[in-house]
């Protein structure tokens, strides 16, 4: 009798060292199935689908394959089962052109001579099967996430895989792009693929899952029918207690101009344009000004040139009065500034150090930490363990753990972790809750608002227009390099944003061109 | 299997054993090689291989003074390594660094210890430009630096001969094709021997060049562990987006590095020239000890402490290979020294085999291995690049 099951895993354990990342855990998918994988920051979520791919071996438990016990070594075992995953960090090649990426390690050649005609064909008629738009010959480094992201899944099903595993795959998404991955995931289940499907946002769960599984720290807290479930309920068996899923503060009490951006001009590094054309605003004491827009109008190049990671062309930056436009990264932190980068992995940690080196990364040069030149070892550690326990960084060895081996919300705490604590006048925080459980995310609002509370300047970029409207005390809409709107997020509504976001009306009384 | 567990966890346990058992492979690879060039002799080459080093107090002083510039280079290599630079250029700053010296000792009959400060600062100026170019250019260190070694091999051979009283037929001897020997031009700029030779039997090689090179090893261990330059310098080496985003200057740390490198380096060339044994001969070839220094540092991982060791490693079987002379050729003890050192660099791999074991047949460094081995796909992609480009146009 063929098993209901296409993967069964039984009593999965998982160490690392000084944790124990899987601690018997058993996930059953079902043929034809969409199955949630739900757990806060660091539960093991990305250990076991890792298991699954063969890239890390359990210690202990059976994986089964349609009701037969299978041995998954390594990727290429997995994939000979039929099963694909797309990672949380994506693992693509930069340089190699999207169908390169795609076909790698299942080339055909010919005489040793690749040929990629026969590939070609095929993926060209996968994206149109399943409206995974990609440019078969763009480069990788010059695509967006979103694209990044659809290359990964055209790899597996180029490589004819059944079981798809996704990894966070909303988390670098813009909403749009988001319905669209959805649309794709319900087609494939129509398909009779089967999904496993990791997220934190429960509303995705709610919309296309069938059931879904809940870890806690490494344990597993059972698996439940989401037709009989609600938000509230997955989000207490996640965390073990209620959490709140929209923050309260008070009104906000502006005071002084922090940042002044006057008529910036930034390059692009994409197209010939420019990417941001004459942007002008203020950011005042205590206040949250959010800069919301769909992924691409010039909002990344906004913040490179405000933090000073990219040279601006014309205009200018002041921060507390003082002309900062051309001055170097380290001035701009020394006189107050923070900020919270759009990616982690290139800008936010040294993945090779620990976690407590990736702590003082902004501020090893004070005299708390060093000497004439020598660093207080013990002085970073114990500051390493008060913001570990602050944010609850979670990881298997505390401050010595290598930034690479934790998990990817954990990383992301880190590095909010360290911008807090710098107490900034001007915090710039870029999708800062990208990838965060929502307890971890209710905190970090907290924090936000504590600052802003504080009389601090809060600069946010958020795709996510319900943390926009959550969070902000003014919000300015950026479409096509340019700020087209400013409104008052108790006065509008994310529908009359999406319109401005799409640039279908602006404020300045132009009319916007239809398209 | 608790006590199992926590050696597995033990991080510079495993590597030092991954050294080890490498070293014996290589060893064990070398012999065997041995086998099929002489078999009659193959007993006793890998016997005056793996003993002559000990077998006399003689013999031993010349792996110590052997292995001070090795020390040297090694270190550069390493500490260039962790900045993100490749620095092959050892041999070059190598042979600058010995040329002063030697104009030092020679020409301007200076005491030793200023001829070393002369070889740091000519390493240090040969190691400027490797470091600018990257820095300003962009241009690939290897290409600038694989440069400078023949730039610096043939500008000192040019200098030498144009320096009549350097040579060493202008003190007595009758050849032109070398450096005079310190003995005659200089006696006080050969390095003191601090009573070491009468601890160590009249060994005419030692002196205390070894311990310099220690002590510049754990200088370099402590910059580059404990202070805020070194974690800046290692911070560039793994991610220079990140650094750069930390405030940190990276092209500044990259020339540094650079200069750094070139200076241990050069002294490293000094170490070896000032001994009074040793006359630097005018060819056309680059020296092997800057080479050298490549397989000193991958051994230890780049880390000071660890080239100490490798350093004394790779110069003791240097020792006893040339004691192999008479029934093997000097090509195939050379041959057998690189198998050696060759083998013994595969200690990284070694390190994932062990844990697998020690971890009864599970691994957990497949991460590891599976990142490293994406590093390098990244790696040769880039390299690729320009061709793909050029394809596609
Ligand atoms: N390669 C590794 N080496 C050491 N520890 C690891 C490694 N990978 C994961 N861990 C640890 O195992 C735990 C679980 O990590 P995992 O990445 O599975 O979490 P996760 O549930 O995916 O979390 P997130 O939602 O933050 O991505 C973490 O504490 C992490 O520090
Ligand atoms: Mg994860």
């Amino acid at each position: 009798m063929a098993s209901d099951y296409v993967i069964e895993m039984l009593h999965i354990t998982k160490e690392f060292p000084g944790i124990k990342a899987n601690d018997d855990i058993t996930l059953q998918l079902k043929r034809g199935e969409l199955h949630a994988l739900l757990g806060e920051n660091g539960a093991g979520k990305s250990t076991l689908m890792s298991v699954l791919f063969g890239l890390y071996q359990a210690e202990q438990g059976t994986i089964k394959k349609d009701g037969k016990e299978v041995q998954i070594k390594d990727p290429n075992d997995a994939n000979r089962l039929g099963i694909g995953m797309v990672h949380q960090h994506f693992k693509l090649v930069e340089c190699f052109s999207v169908l390169d990426n795609i076909i790698l390690g299942v080339e055909d050649t010919k005489h040793g001579f690749l040929q990629k005609d026969e590939a070609r064909r095929k993926v060209m008629a996968l994206s149109e099967k399943y409206g995974l738009r990609v440019d078969p010959d763009a480069l990788v480094s010059d695509i967006s996430v979103g694209m990044q992201q659809r290359v990964e899944i055209l790899k597996m099903l180029y490589r004819d895989n059944e079981i798809l595993i996704f990894d966070e795959p909303t988390a670098v998404l813009t909403p749009q792009e988001i319905d669209e991955l959805m649309e794709i995931m319900r087609g494939f289940k129509n398909e009779g693929k089967s999904i496993l499907f990791i997220t934190h946002k429960l509303a995705e769960i709610m919309a296309v899952a069938d059931r879904c599984t809940v870890l806690r720290k490494g344990k597993y807290m059972g698996t439940v029918d989401i037709s009989g479930t609600t938000q509230e309920e997955l989000s207490k068996m996640m965390v073990g207690r209620d959490v709140r899923l929209t923050a309260d503060k008070k009104p906000c009490k502006t005071g002084n101009v922090i940042l002044s951006v006057k008529d910036l001009v930034i390059p692009s590094r994409t197209h010939n344009n420019n990417a941001v054309r004459g942007v002008s605003f203020d950011v005042r004491q205590g206040e949250i000004v959010c800069v919301a827009g769909i992924e691409g109008n010039g909002q990344t190049e906004l913040i490179y040139g405000i933090t000073g990671l990219e040279k601006v062309i014309s205009g200018n930056i002041t921060l507390k009065g003082k002309d900062i436009t051309h001055a170097p990264i380290r001035e701009r932190s020394m006189d107050g500034m923070s900020h919270i980068p759009e990616d982690r992995h290139k800008h936010g940690l040294i993945l090779d150090y620990t976690l407590e080196q990736n702590l003082v990364l902004q501020r090893y040069r004070e005299s708390a930490f060093q000497n004439k030149g020598v660093i207080k070892a013990g002085e970073v550690r114990k500051y390493a363990d008060r913001l570990i326990e602050e944010f609850d960084i979670r990881s298997g060895q505390g401050p010595v753990t290598i930034a690479r081996s934790m998990s990817g919300g954990n990383q992301q705490k880190a590095i909010i972790a360290r911008e807090i604590d710098k107490q900034p006048e001007l915090l710039v925080a870029v999708q800062p809750t990208r990838g965060l459980d929502v307890g971890a995310i209710e905190y970090i609002h907290e924090q936000l608002i504590k600052e802003r509370d504080n009389g601090k300047a809060v600069l946010l970029v958020s795709l996510e227009l319900d943390e926009v409207m959550n969070l902000s005390d003014r919000i300015l809409v950026m479409y096509e390099g340019e700020i087209v709107g400013e409104f008052d997020p108790k006065q509008t509504t994310v529908e009359e944003l999406g319109l401005y976001m799409a640039g279908a009306k602006r404020q300045d009384g132009k009319e916007a061109k239809a398209s | 299997m608790s006590e199992k567990k926590k050696l597995s966890e033990n991080q510079m346990f495993i590597s030092v054993l991954a050294s080890v058992v490498s070293i014996i492979i290589g060893l064990i690879f070398g012999f065997i090689l041995l086998m099929i060039l002489n078999p009659s002799k193959a007993g006793i080459g890998i016997n005056a291989m793996m003993t002559t080093g000990f077998s006399s107090l003689d013999q031993f002083g010349k792996v110590l003074y052997q292995s001070a510039p090795l020390m040297l280079c090694g270190l550069s290599v390493g500490f260039a390594f962790k900045t993100g630079m490749f620095n092959i250029g050892a041999t070059g700053q190598y042979t600058i660094g010995a040329f002063c010296a030697l104009v030092g000792g020679i020409a301007w009959q200076l005491p030793w210890w200023v001829c070393l400060i002369l070889s740091f600062i000519g390493g240090a100026i040969w190691g400027i430009f490797p470091g600018l170019f990257k820095a300003l250019f962009n241009v690939n260190e290897v290409i600038t630096s694989i440069m400078f070694n023949w730039i610096g091999m043939f500008l000192v051979n040019l200098l030498l001969a144009n320096m009549p009283i350097m040579l060493a037929s202008a003190w007595g001897a009758s050849n032109s094709d070398r450096t005079a020997a310190l003995s005659q031009a200089n006696p006080g700029a050969i390095i003191p021997k601090g009573g070491l030779d009468r601890l160590f039997g009249n060994s005419s090689w030692i002196n205390i060049s070894v311990f310099i090179a220690i002590i510049v090893a754990i200088i370099c261990w402590f910059i580059l562990e404990k202070t805020t330059f070194g974690y800046e310098l290692k911070a560039c080496g793994f991610n220079k987006e990140g650094s750069r985003y930390a405030g940190i200057n990276a092209n500044r740390n990259i020339v540094l590095s650079m200069i750094i490198a070139g200076a241990l380096s050069g002294l490293g060339g000094g170490l070896y020239y000032l001994a009074g044994t040793i006359q630097y001969v005018l060819e056309k070839k680059t020296l092997a000890m800057g080479f050298n220094g490549i397989p000193v540092a991958l051994l230890a991982n780049s880390n000071p402490i660890g080239t100490i060791f490798s350093s004394l490693f790779i110069s003791y079987i240097q020792v006893g290979g040339s004691a192999m002379q008479p029934n093997f050729s000097s090509e195939s003890t050379d041959i057998i020294i690189a198998v050696i050192i060759y083998l013994a660099a595969f200690a990284l791999l070694m390190r994932g085999l062990i844990v697998r074991i020690m971890k009864g047949g599970k691994s957990r460094e497949t991460a590891v291995t599976e990142n490293a081995a994406n590093v390098t796909a990244d790696k040769a992609d880039s390299m690729d690049k320009d061709d793909n480009k050029e394809a596609k146009a």
